[in-house]
């Protein structure tokens, strides 16, 4: 059989990256598992190509994109075996993780794993958001970022974030014609956060860069409005308008792509799956692993790190990353608690402004979609399921979100409920009048990625057996 | 749908070849199969199992499950997480997979 590595990293953006090349610089052996051919996760997507390839798509995309290239280089130039291309679809409390590579079923165990699984965007349903054409900002981005691709008609960005206006900007500048961003953010928003401001101000790079982004995008002509409510994608098999309200002011934008944002969250299929415990964040609405300040989980041999722990973003990711590293490294054995600890000071205080930030973003853009008013709106795209069903289920007693799987199939599809759990739990608690936190979440069980049956049968059982 | 962007490199170069419904299309080895395919202007890409409603790739990260395709015969293939290679056929999914040997009309059960 193979031999166990100490430690299985899952995730290679920039907490797995950072994770991995420090656990291995303290001798620690690493396996790294990336669904992706390559590393850099969603944030610094392709960044090895774009770098040598792709100068102008570098220049779009801007400085804090390049700055992973460093990060990728560093795992690449250590002792880190890394598997792109590796869709772990099962981890167990003992270390095992199950993991398919081109069709083809794999088994390993570390002695730690640390999951560093990231983000996903929140799912953002409104009426029209399963039409073809509609699709995330985070999804015009990625076509940039992997294919240097840009929407070739005209575009609506629509919805609340750093990323809304990041998007917007970028495709400006790769030449997209884009009509208008539709902003959820009301001006009250950004003064009823004022007394987040001096706490703030260690990230104050982050706000002088979002100020000038907003700027960028006016001068370039496209018009910004704040507030939107009644946002509506409207088409006949494909999306060819947007509908809203801003102020007073009725909204209509004869488009053909429509991209929706409503921040990110953490993707948290691996956490649930293995069982680790979670907690409702409320100024964001998501949940989170319960986790120490090292990332460790309510299972001791799991730690998470990165945006997967909790939105921070991808600088604190890469610290957080360092940080489980370091206490992996403690754990196995390979350095002493007070090296690890007088390691992680200087990363803690690096840490610092990157994550003073939060607060203040994560209450001036608080998602606006977690509710549909209407109840035809689609809830789950999987299986079809509208908040109008999910609100009779509950009115006539369904219990919770596990109930509504069983008699709705809400949440029962491909995606298994990776874009209908966050709205689903939201639309229980609403009727039920009782805080989220205490509908619960779906269970979520192995595989976490559809695999097929051949795989299955496949699979080289000899590799963790001993 | 989607276009190059005109300062990109990828624009010129080694290019594969891909047929989405018969019809090809000129890529780059570093595309995803979704990403090839909405430079085709596909219209939908599926039609879902319940209501046979048309369906366009939505998040291109692995996490929605809209880019369900048929790759070289296989179907409920993760078009946005499948990397091109010269002469792959991609069809439409249209509703529920069919099983091999399964005469079944897709979508009824």
């Amino acid at each position: 059989m193979t031999e166990p590595a100490d430690l299985i990293v899952i995730g290679a953006g920039p907490a797995g990256l950072a994770a991995a090349s420090l656990a291995s610089k303290h001798n620690l052996s690493v396996l790294l598992l990336d669904e992706q051919a390559a590393p850099g996760g969603q944030i610094y997507r392709n960044i090895e190509h774009n770098i040598t390839h792709e100068s102008e798509t570098c220049a779009i995309l801007g400085a804090e994109y390049a700055y992973g290239a460093a990060l990728a280089e560093t795992c690449r130039a250590s002792d880190v075996t890394y598997t792109p291309g590796a869709t772990v679809w099962r981890i167990d409390p003992d270390g095992s993780v199950a993991y398919s590579v081109n069709g083809a079923a794999h088994t390993a165990k570390g002695r730690r794993i640390i999951l560093a699984t990231g983000a996903l965007e929140r799912p953002v349903p409104i009426p029209g958001w399963t039409l073809p054409g509609v699709m995330t900002a985070g999804a015009a981005q990625t076509l940039l970022k992997a294919s240097a691709m840009l929407p070739s008609g005209r575009v609506v960005v629509a919805g609340t974030g750093p990323l809304a206006m990041l998007v917007t900007l970028q495709l400006i500048d790769a030449g997209a014609d884009i009509a208008a961003l539709l902003e959820t953010t009301r001006k009250r928003d950004y003064f009823s956060n004022a007394m987040l401001l001096p706490g703030a101000m260690a990230g104050q790079d982050y706000l002088r860069r979002g100020m000038a982004m907003r700027r960028a995008i006016r001068a370039s002509g496209v018009p910004i409005y704040g507030g939107v409510t009644e946002l509506e994608a409207r088409g006949d098999g494909q999306v060819s308008s947007v509908r809203g309200r801003s102020g007073g002011e009725r909204l209509t934008f004869e488009i053909d792509t429509l991209l929706v944002h409503d921040g990110v969250v953490p993707n948290i299929q691996a956490t649930r799956q293995v069982g680790c415990e979670h907690e409702w964040y409320e100024p964001q609405r998501y949940w989170r692993p319960v986790r120490d300040s090292w990332g460790t989980t309510s299972i001791d041999t799991i730690t998470v790190a990165g945006d997967g722990a909790g939105i921070s973003g991808a600088r604190a990711a890469e610290y957080l990353g360092q940080l489980a590293a370091l206490d992996a490294a403690y754990r196995l054995d390979k350095i002493s608690m007070a090296d690890r600890d007088s390691a992680a000071r200087p990363i803690r205080s690096a840490m610092q402004p990157h994550t003073a930030i939060r607060p203040l973003l994560d209450g001036v853009f608080t998602p606006s979609f977690t509710t549909p008013h209407g109840d035809d709106t689609i809830v789950c795209r999987c299986e079809e399921v509208t908040a109008g069903e999910i609100r009779t289920a509950v009115a006539q007693g369904v219990m919770g979100p596990n109930q509504i799987k069983s008699f709705t199939r809400c949440g029962m599809g491909p995606c298994q409920g990776r874009n209908c759990g966050l709205t689903v739990a939201e639309l229980i608690a609403d009727v039920q009048g009782v805080p989220v936190s205490d509908v619960g979440y779906f269970r979520l069980r192995p595989p976490i990625k559809p695999v097929t049956l051949g795989e299955l049968a496949a699979m080289d059982l000899s590799e963790t057996d001993s | 749908m989607f276009r190059r962007h005109d300062k990109s490199s990828q624009a010129k170069g080694d290019n594969v070849t891909i047929y989405f419904e018969d019809v090809p299309i000129i890529c780059k080895p570093t595309d995803s199969v979704a990403a090839a395919v909405l430079l085709s202007d596909p219209g939908y890409t599926r039609r879902t199992p319940v209501t046979k409603a048309p369906r366009a790739p939505y998040c291109m990260m692995g996490t929605c499950f809209e880019c369900l395709m048929d790759i070289n015969g296989v179907e409920n293939q993760q078009a946005c997480m499948v990397p091109v290679r010269d002469g792959m056929k991609v069809r439409r999914q249209n509703g529920v997979p069919i099983l091999p040997g399964d005469s079944k009309e897709p979508g009824n059960d």
